[in-house]
């Protein structure tokens, strides 16, 4: 059984907040994180190509990754680590070049449940309620493309 | 009426339908209410008549409804068309549960390297 992600987008308030437990130490998840070969393998939709040209998870820190879908369409995306606690705290811009400008303030909470559990707590701001809603359409083109693939994968 | 293998085309026309990013867009603007033709058209840099072709291929493939009102004619979504896509914040789950749980793996492979070492 996975663990369920909670998702709040309140309307009319530019903030969307993602609960999500893991089967795995705070310092396992943190460093999932931290390493950039680690999080190669996970940040980003299945079947995408994953290129991590950036990454130092520091005070003052940038990042750059582009993601290539199986046609070679590239989304890249980008931002600045405003802080950087290990095993507590991660504080981060988020730009999607896609939509220029519209910035995000991105909190990651890591929280120890004890018995080898986690939680992650994740609040993005957005600049406004349609810059907020302009990047949930975009995860919901992303949700259907896959469910296209899952589609065909059941038809194959 | 709709015959033994019916709810198959429709299917098909239902994904037909949204392999077009313009008509996803429509689908995520009328998840949030009801639209006109000129309200729907509003974002995109094509004509009216454009737009009104693509509600048509929408309707078509039973995902949209419009309304008898015939000043607005505004569009409704059909709700049990789409199912898990209706939701416009589904997506976004969908997008957000692959990912953690590509993460899972990674912990678990790093949870089973850390065992053999």
């Amino acid at each position: 059984m996975t663990n369920p992600v909670t998702i709040t987008a309140p309307e009319g308030v530019p903030f969307i907040e993602i609960v999500r437990e893991f089967d795995a130490p705070v310092a396992a998840v943190y460093n999932a994180y931290a390493d950039p070969a680690l999080v190669k393998q996970w940040l980003g939709p299945n079947g995408y190509d994953m290129q991590l040209e950036e990454y130092e998870l520091r005070d003052g820190g940038r990042y750059r990754y582009v993601h290539v879908d199986p046609q070679g369409n590239e989304y890249a995306f980008n931002g600045v680590f405003h802080k950087a606690r290990t095993d507590e705290l991660i504080i981060q811009t988020f730009e999607w070049e896609g939509m220029p400008d519209f910035v995000s303030l991105e909190t990651a909470r890591f929280e120890d449940l004890g018995d080898g559990r986690s939680r992650v707590t994740g609040w993005s701001v957005f600049p406004s309620v349609e810059a907020r809603d302009g990047m949930v359409e975009n995860g919901m083109e992303t949700g259907v493309v896959e469910g296209y693939e899952r589609l065909d994968a059941l038809l194959a | 009426m709709i015959e033994q293998d019916g709810a198959d085309d429709e299917l098909d026309r239902a994904f037909m339908a949204l392999a077009d990013p313009v008509r996803r867009r429509m689908i995520a603007r009328l998840s949030r209410g009801p639209a006109t033709v000129n309200e729907l058209a509003e974002p995109f840099a094509i004509t009216v008549q454009a737009v009104s072709k693509h509600i048509q291929v929408l309707e078509a493939a039973g995902l949209v409804t419009r309304s008898r009102d015939a000043q607005r004619r505004p569009v409704h979504l059909a709700p049990a068309a789409l199912e898990q896509l209706t939701s416009w914040i589904d997506g976004y789950r969908l997008a957000h549960e692959h990912r953690f749980r590509s993460l899972d793996a990674v912990l678990q492979t790093e949870k089973e390297k850390e065992k053999k070492s």
